[in-house]
């Protein structure tokens, strides 16, 4: 559908992504150019040099990591690592490596995603289209909220979640999601709304189409572009929270992140630095995986939501 | 007729707004009005409505601990934010040479973003944990006197966190600044070329205040993260060693959590709020004074 690209370049105007560079045009081959390469690899350097370092290590052995030849590839690789972090890691008293943790953010993030985004939709469509009195009153109040620090209105929630008999549940964890991806969300829906052609909007109130049956026949079918931004930003960011997971999920629906951490900064003994390094490569993967297979999707989900609206 | 089924419509419009409704009302004003309430209060592990007036402010600002939260919480965001604003911008700019592989290059630069603080938090802390990472490679290549073990130190174990918050940080602010310098129109540098203005003086003179959007979008990204981090001291430090490293945020879950005392970290949460609502306001009065003229103008 062209006018959903169309507005989703809009929307996302800040990322021009098939522009070409403007720079000045250099010459073929010079020092100059050497230099602009030098830099850029010394600085992707920085940035690959701890991911191979966490891979290489996560397949030595211990004997071997002691030595501390820390760049080295594995000598004697071994998989044992990656295998003791998925099933037989230790966190506290409990053994069972990190997937309980994998399968609680799996249960904290789907549910989370879909009710944030229908919820963040519907916000965006009534705000561009039915502005009743006081709605962008409310809507101001979510654009302060999206700068509030959370620490700020943590506490608040907590007693609200615990009169209401949700504290230490999924349902609160995801309620929590919910609320603070709100924000970021009917922002991205509302700027995308925005740019949609009124026109649509108007030929379907003349058809008798009300609130409900234009938003789903006409809109919804249109957010294919911004809905997939939503999802990439709000599927990495659920998956990646370690605060609101750890304070509202409770012990049993703790998410990998938090069980990450126990695993690693809790151990009593010996560290394993290699089974801790697989630990946290599992943990990182999901949004990994998301970020590579979206590619520019996921800048233009940054841009779009860091835009003032 | 048409006026009722109007105010009809209406309602199914607030109705399918409620939930918008119930969380900029419930959280950002009951929610906060809540905070500022237990503000003064001597509550301690669950809420009380025993008044206090402004001694939790009073201790707060009499606690070293909390002292020590607010002086990092400058450090640690004035570097991190000037090293990321220029070493981001350095990044655009050399991306920004017509070279090859622009895509990877990108996706090298970016991945850390997509990662949770905790990884990266976990990832520097052994990179520079001495019994392990860069430390111990260097003394195993024979250069045995060389040292670089930020983390252990309390007088240094900040400058770790800042150099982790730049790996995780800078590539989101690279791609900000490049898509605006994408935006610059081709004349502009044609103009430059012909005046005979070198590249380094285009980018820095002319470039730079023709992106202050984008600038302003990388700024605003980056304080957000600054104000909120907590993630990444409690994988990377756990606001050690001592208390060197502790922060506003973490200041506040410590107070509501282990150390009971919901009084206190209610104030110090208000003191985070505050600076927030000063920028707000200033931006409010600002955005207001220019509408004005504008319609003045018009």
């Amino acid at each position: 559908m062209t006018t959903g690209d169309a507005t989703l370049t809009d929307a996302a105007a800040v990322t021009r992504w098939g522009v070409e560079p403007s720079g000045v045009k250099p010459r073929r081959f010079s020092p100059a150019r050497l230099g602009i390469y030098g830099f850029l690899i010394i600085s992707a350097a920085f940035f690959l040099i701890p991911l191979y370092v966490m891979v290489v290590t996560s397949l030595k052995t211990m004997p071997e990591i002691r030595l501390g030849h820390l760049f080295n590839l594995p000598q004697t690789w071994t998989f044992q690592p990656w295998i003791d972090a998925w099933l037989h890691a230790c966190t506290g008293r409990d053994c069972f490596g990190l997937h309980p943790g994998f399968l609680n953010s799996l249960k904290i993030t789907v549910p989370s995603v879909i009710v944030s985004i229908i919820i963040a939709s519907i916000n965006g469509y009534a705000l561009s289209f039915w502005r009743y009195k006081g709605a962008n009153i409310f809507f101001g109040l979510l654009v302060f909220g999206a700068f509030v620090p959370y620490q700020v209105v943590i506490y608040p929630l907590i007693i609200a979640a615990r009169e209401a008999g949700l504290f230490s549940t999924l349902a609160a964890i995801i309620i929590v999601h919910t609320i603070f991806g709100m924000p970021i969300l009917t922002l991205l829906f509302r700027n995308y709304y925005a740019s949609v052609p009124v026109e649509l909007f108007k030929a379907g109130r003349v058809d008798g189409a009300g609130f409900w049956q234009i938003f789903f026949r006409i809109m919804v079918p249109m957010s294919v572009p911004i809905t997939t931004v939503a999802v990439i930003l709000q599927v990495t960011g659920i998956w990646n929270d370690f605060l609101f997971g750890i304070v509202f999920a409770g012990r049993s629906n703790w998410p990998m992140t938090v069980q990450l951490n126990n695993i690693v900064n809790t151990t009593t003994g010996v560290r394993e630095y290699n089974v801790n390094m697989a630990a946290t490569i599992l943990t990182a993967a999901v949004p990994l995986a998301v970020y590579f297979i979206s590619g520019r999707w996921f800048v233009r989900g940054i841009a779009a939501g860091a835009v003032k609206g | 007729m048409a006026e009722a089924r109007r105010r009809r419509l209406k309602v199914q419009a607030v109705i399918g707004t409620l939930p918008m409704i119930a969380v900029g009302v419930g959280v950002y004003i009951i929610g906060i009005a809540f905070t500022f309430y237990w503000s003064f209060t001597n509550s301690k592990l669950f809420p009380s409505y025993n008044f206090v007036g402004l001694e939790q402010y009073r201790r707060l600002w009499a606690s070293d601990r909390w002292l020590i939260a607010v002086h990092n919480i400058w450090i640690f965001g004035g570097l991190l934010i000037a090293f990321n604003l220029v070493f981001g911008y350095l990044l655009a700019v050399f991306m920004d040479q017509r070279i090859r592989q622009e895509d990877l290059f990108r996706s090298i630069f970016l991945y850390p973003f997509a990662m949770s603080l905790i990884v990266t938090g976990l990832i520097w802390q052994w990179m520079l944990d001495p019994n392990l990472g860069i430390e111990l490679t260097i003394h195993s290549l024979g250069w045995t006197s060389f040292h670089f073990s930020p983390l252990v130190d309390p007088d240094t174990a900040i400058y770790g966190l800042v150099l982790a918050g730049i790996w995780q940080g800078s590539g989101v602010t690279m791609a900000i600044l490049l898509a605006g310098l994408r935006g610059i129109d081709a004349e502009i540098w044609k103009a430059a070329k012909v005046d005979g203005i070198p590249t380094w003086r285009a980018y820095l003179f002319i470039a730079l205040p023709m992106i202050r959007g984008a600038l302003a979008t990388a700024f605003v990204l980056q304080c957000v993260g600054v104000v909120r981090v907590y993630d990444l001291i409690i994988a990377m430090t756990g606001g050690g060693p001592g208390i060197s490293t502790s922060m506003p945020a973490v200041y506040v879950i410590e107070m509501i959590t282990s150390s009971q005392n919901v009084g206190q970290g209610m104030a110090a949460a208000m003191m985070m709020l505050l600076p927030i609502i000063a920028v707000l306001a200033v931006g409010g009065v600002a955005m207001w004074r220019r509408n004005r003229r504008a319609r003045a103008a018009a």
